[in-house]
């Protein structure tokens, strides 16, 4: 082109990215990959390829194998056979491997970003400065925490074979978030990437080879999700699962693995909110927005997708956010002036195009830039709706494309509850010049990462991951580190009960009869009765009557899910005022320790120093978290220049305890006292045999200045009230201990709603020994760590 | 001299920004979170390439917007004329007849000097178009009198300069005195008359990025033709954030009141790479319309230098040396 005329109208060019090194690997292997599994390339047991596709163009870029369950039992027994000698090398050896392949990432960054670009469409400026670097980093950071695991985590081992399943919309980045705590943490992998976006992991394999990492230790099995995912998911070989995609596939995961013992980690959808306040700096957020939802072409689980604009502002805004979207360019993935790439397929388009059909169908006003798209892959345009709604299909529903849904509010309050209109969980964006606003604000929204006048800002320092149905599990920084290791401890579980030493009946003195107490539920501070009108007769050990408990029944459960819900005092009250809560309670339980000891006799048909120890011991399990209350606290990460990173662990919300059948009352303290501990309310189906001590409980609760709805008592049928916890929508979290059908039941009913469970398999913990029996694992349990993004600078 | 002033406004394809009433409403909201900004400007240089042809092209741009710029205090007619010569040839004619530029008549966008070598400049830059700029108002720090600022405006004018650079009093901006401020470019402007006016921010010297907002602001309200970062005299000069800044405040006013105000960074652009994130900047902001002399300057002297060279590269490619290209 003339210089003249381009002096004249000063336009862009085109600015290809040299792709000649990606082509020439590619060549380099005749265009055809197979299975890396324990350190060899092999083909997969069908013979079988399928093809990996440019989206920008359409182009087939390589044959890649197309592993069967078969090869991911090879995979898994690779991964199993290099475990031992995988520890055995120890923390410092793990270290050096990750830390060569933090190096390696470095010296190919440039081939890697290319090919990312050209199998995924994502533009070249984003592989190559977001999402490169950031691999390089994870791996960096997470060469240090194999360093450290031996003196940091001492009480925590790996968890063995890990089969890992990531998605298409960050190849490589995801990929690391998995791998590189994995094997930090000293476990081997199985390792799946998408179908459409193999290739990157498939070169990173290559990199792990010249990184001298020995076989089977990372293992790349290529492949239909369906096929693979599944035959890894059940592979009775495979120790955990992590998974990045859709919340149907996730859920479907929960259920699969329930009541194996897998662990399992979920990131799954989002539809995260971009909350605008009128006193912020507009053509920042404005901006913002380009990194929201235009970033990676909007396939971003944690995109900023739900705009919420102050009413006040919100026409001018919407009208800047037009303007910024004429200048927004679409194009080659491979030009380095492109923002907007390809869409990763030609079904992907097809979603995002039939949810703005509908979007439009339903009310909505839709506008799209004035922009030529490619012609010859697969590109779609920025969008945004306004003239929409809570009610409409596209505020609800997950796009997945570059599609904004643009919303406006009058109040804080409305914003939040805005925010909060949706299943999902996974991110927010504030945006406010108020530090008190965007503080205020922040821990209201449900979400596991709120960015504070930024957005879709990451580093591995920090811990990633979602409430509610986003998923849960966190990648990176120590929260993340602990989906990836089991307490030691856990090995010391018994798979029967601890004895207990009972005594003959007869030994027992029988006291004047005392006043019939009938002991009832314990519903939003009140002793309600059950609403089936029936109870169950409650016997000792050994058999002799002891009373009457109420039989609750769903609608029990249900008052008391409300009336958790309903109590706000508790969890917006300071760690040392619920200290000093716990501490009254444990004041008023020692002055009775003589009723709640004579009531384990009764029960439990023990000696007065067996029961005596038991109070002793709840008192003593109490204090422990009445101290932890105000001291089991965040972290500040150290993250990128000029940000304070708050990790800040916030309750679950509404838990539902399910108590052992064994130690009545110290069982039952052991398990809800943490949870208050955090702030959560509870809702306790206590033991089902000997439920008394639970009952004798609420006064304790009533004469301590619990808030009413803090703790909640229902007794009955533990394993029909717990199907009722489990299935509910409103319920957060579940703790279960019991038996093993019973776990996997409550890990599998947990899915729907993908509240966060904890069960026992049918393993039984020794409630009177505190390393067993008490401990920041129950506080961890009880709550989730939510990042707080907080740039600074005048 | 008043003849050359108004050519340059028939020549203006916008009318001049004739300033508004002092409206303290448009500066009280201005909020400008700076990390925010430094991310943007992070990924101006990364978000948009100019290669090959393109980057010549956009090299030659940067090359008409430059004020070519001696503030120094062993200035003598020797080096104004100089620097004058190479104003009116700011790129080797060999070179710009490869480039197929020859018939372009490139020039830099005007000379900068102090106020006694206006007369060498308009001698040496007789029978051109090219403005003589001049810095006022007890440039660079601007501690003396009102009356003597606006006096020197007014023999700056009458010796020829058609553009003058004034300084603002950074205290009005850190003691938040808008209306002071305001009635002070006022009069600066209305001393200049035909001459435009290029209203220094000197935002090395001010404390936040919302104060250079709201300062920009109230001087395009008091009728400034451009707004400027710096004298190049502070420790800290034009920077991406700061332009970043001025530029959405340019956008701004421009939106409510439909005048294009333009827009000067000044101090420590020293590479040819440096001035095409500028430029894209100014794209990407405010848009084509501002590429060009009339609404955008860089206020450099080493910046041609590198420009020089890498024209020369684009066309041999082979790496140039300064001592191939006249100095100026």
């Amino acid at each position: 082109m003339e210089i003249k005329k381009i002096f004249d109208t000063i336009e862009y060019g085109p600015a290809p990215e040299n792709a000649s090194a990606a082509f020439e690997w590619l060549k380099q292997h005749q265009h055809k990959f197979n299975l890396f599994i324990d350190g060899k390339w092999q083909a997969p047991l069908s013979k079988k390829y399928f093809t990996s596709e440019n989206p920008a163009d359409k182009t087939i870029l390589a044959k890649v194998a197309k592993a069967g369950p078969k090869d991911v039992d090879k995979a898994v027994d690779a991964a199993s056979k290099a475990f031992d000698s995988w520890q055995t090398i120890g923390a410092h050896n793990r270290s050096k491997y990750l830390y060569a392949i933090a190096r390696h990432v470095q010296k190919h960054a440039r081939l890697l970003a290319v090919l990312e670009s050209m199998d995924n469409g994502k533009p070249i400026r984003e592989s190559r400065d977001i999402d490169v670097p950031l691999v390089a980093r994870h791996f960096y950071h997470h060469a240090g925490w194999a360093q450290l695991m031996d003196t940091e985590m001492k009480d925590y081992k790996a968890v063995g074979v890990v089969g890992q399943i990531i998605p298409w919309n960050f190849p490589l980045l995801m990929l690391s978030w998995k791998v590189a705590p994995a094997l930090a943490a000293g476990n081997t992998v199985v390792l799946k990437p998408a179908a459409y976006t193999s290739l990157t992991a498939l070169l990173f394999a290559e990199i792990c080879e010249q990184a001298g990492l020995p076989p089977g230790v990372l293992n790349v099995i290529t492949g239909a999700g369906g096929i693979i995912g599944s035959a890894l998911v059940n592979h009775p070989g495979v120790n955990k699962i992590a998974f990045t995609g859709s919340t149907e596939i996730g859920r479907g995961i929960r259920k699969a693995t329930a009541g194996s013992g897998k662990k399992i980690s979920l990131e799954l959808g989002g539809k995260s909110p971009y909350i605008v306040f009128e006193d912020t700096d507009i053509d920042s957020a404005v901006e913002g927005l380009v990194d929201a939802i235009w970033f990676n072409q909007g396939q971003v689980c944690c995109a900023g997708s739900r705009l919420l604009v102050q009413e006040s502002i919100a026409e001018n805004f919407y009208a800047k956010v037009k303007a910024r979207m004429e200048k927004l360019r679409i194009g080659s993935p491979l030009d380095k002036s492109t923002d907007v790439g390809a869409i990763v397929s030609t079904v992907q388009i097809k979603t995002i195009d039939e949810l703005v059909k509908l979007g439009i169908d339903e009310g909505g006003s839709c506008f799209q830039p004035d922009s030529k798209l490619p012609e010859d892959g697969y590109f779609y345009p920025p969008t945004l709706f306004t003239d929409v709604s809570p009610s409409a299909t596209i505020v609800q529903e997950e796009i997945f494309g570059p599609v904004l849904v643009a919303m406006s509010f009058r109040t804080h309050a409305e914003a939040v509850k805005l925010a909060n209109n949706t299943r999902y969980g996974l991110a927010a964006s504030i945006w406010t010049e108020n530090i008190n606003l965007a503080l205020d604000i922040a821990p209201k929204v449900k979400a596991g990462t709120v960015w504070i006048n930024c957005t879709n800002v990451f580093d591995a320092a920090s811990g990633f991951g979602g409430y509610k149905e986003s998923g849960f599990g966190r990648e990176g920084g120590l929260e993340g580190l602990y989906e990836y290791v089991r307490p030691k401890l856990d090995d010391n579980l018994s798979d029967k009960p601890f004895p207990v030493k009972t005594v003959n009946r007869k030994e027992i003195k029988a006291g004047e009869p005392g006043i019939d107490r009938t002991a009832k539920l314990y519903i939003g501070g009140k002793q309600c009765r059950p609403d089936g009108g029936y109870s169950t007769i409650i016997k000792s050990s050994s058999g002799t009557y002891l009373g009457e408990v109420s039989e609750g029944n769903r609608k029990d459960i249900r008052n008391a899910v409300e009336a958790a819900h309903a109590n706000s005092k508790w969890p917006g009250m300071t760690g040392h005022a619920r200290a000093q809560v716990l501490y009254y309670l444990a004041e008023n339980l020692a002055i009775r320790k003589e009723e709640f000891a004579n009531r384990l006799v009764q029960l439990l048909d023990v000696d007065k120093n067996a029961a005596e120890n038991e109070v002793d011991r709840s008192i003593e399990r109490i204090y422990t978290y009445a101290a932890m209350a105000d001291k089991y606290d965040g972290h500040v990460h150290h993250t990128i220049y000029r940000n304070v990173t708050l990790a800040m662990p916030e309750a679950l919300g509404v838990m539902g305890i399910v108590c052992p059948d064994e130690a009545p009352l110290l069982g039952f303290i052991s398990l809800v006292i943490p949870a208050i501990a955090m702030g959560n309310s509870v809702v306790a189906i206590p033991s089902e045999t000997s439920p008394l001590s639970a009952t004798d409980f609420y006064q304790l609760l009533d004469t301590s200045d619990v808030p009413a709805g803090t703790v909640n008592i229902i007794t009955g049928k533990k394993e029909e009230l717990t199907d009722v916890l489990a299935k509910h929508d409103d319920v957060d979290g579940i703790w279960y201990f019991g038996t093993k059908e019973g776990s996997r039941q409550v890990e599998f009913l947990s899915a729907d709603n993908m509240k966060r469970s904890w069960v026992n398999y049918g393993k039984y913990r020794n409630w009177f020994d505190n390393e067993q029996g008490e401990g920041q694992l129950f506080l961890r349990k009880a709550s989730q760590i939510k990042n707080i993004w907080i740039p600074y600078g005048a | 001299m008043a003849k050359r002033s108004l050519k340059t406004k028939e020549n203006m394809s916008h009318p001049r920004n004739d300033g508004i009433p002092f409206e303290p409403d448009l500066i009280k909201d201005i909020r400008v979170n700076r990390s925010a900004v430094e991310r943007r400007v992070a990924t101006i240089g990364t978000r948009r390439s100019v290669k090959k042809e393109w980057q010549a092209a956009w090299l030659l741009k940067a090359v008409s917007c430059i004020d070519l710029t001696t503030l120094a205090g062993d200035d003598t007619p020797g080096n104004v004329q100089r620097l004058c010569a190479k104003a009116r040839y700011p790129v080797r004619r060999d070179l710009l007849r490869e480039l197929g530029m020859a018939d372009v008549n490139l020039h830099t966008g005007a000379v900068c000097v102090y106020h006694n070598l206006i007369p060498v400049a308009k001698k040496a830059l007789e029978g051109t178009n090219i403005p003589i700029a001049a810095v006022s108002t007890g440039f660079p720090a601007g501690q003396v009198s009102l009356e003597q600022k606006i006096k020197q405006v007014e023999l700056s004018v009458a010796a020829g300069a058609s553009e003058i650079d004034i300084v603002i009093s950074r205290a009005q901006v850190l003691t938040g005195n808008w209306k002071a401020l305001y009635d002070e470019v006022s009069k600066y402007r209305k001393a200049c008359g035909e001459a435009h006016m290029k209203t220094i921010l000197a935002t090395g010297e001010l404390s936040t990025l919302t104060q250079v907002a709201k300062a920009g602001q109230v001087c395009m309200m008091a009728g400034a033709d451009f707004i400027k970062t710096s004298t190049g005299m502070e420790s800290t000069n034009a920077t991406l954030p700061v332009s970043l800044v001025m530029i959405r405040a340019i956008r701004e006013y421009y939106e409510r009141t439909g005048f294009k105000v333009g827009f000067k960074p000044a101090g420590g652009i020293r590479k040819a790479k440096q001035a095409l994130e500028w430029l894209i900047l100014i794209n990407e902001e405010l848009g084509n319309d501002w590429l060009n002399p009339e609404l955008f300057r860089f206020g450099a002297s080493g910046l041609l230098g590198d420009i020089e060279r890498q024209l020369e590269h684009y066309l041999t490619g082979r790496y140039s040396a300064s001592f191939r290209h006249p100095m100026g």
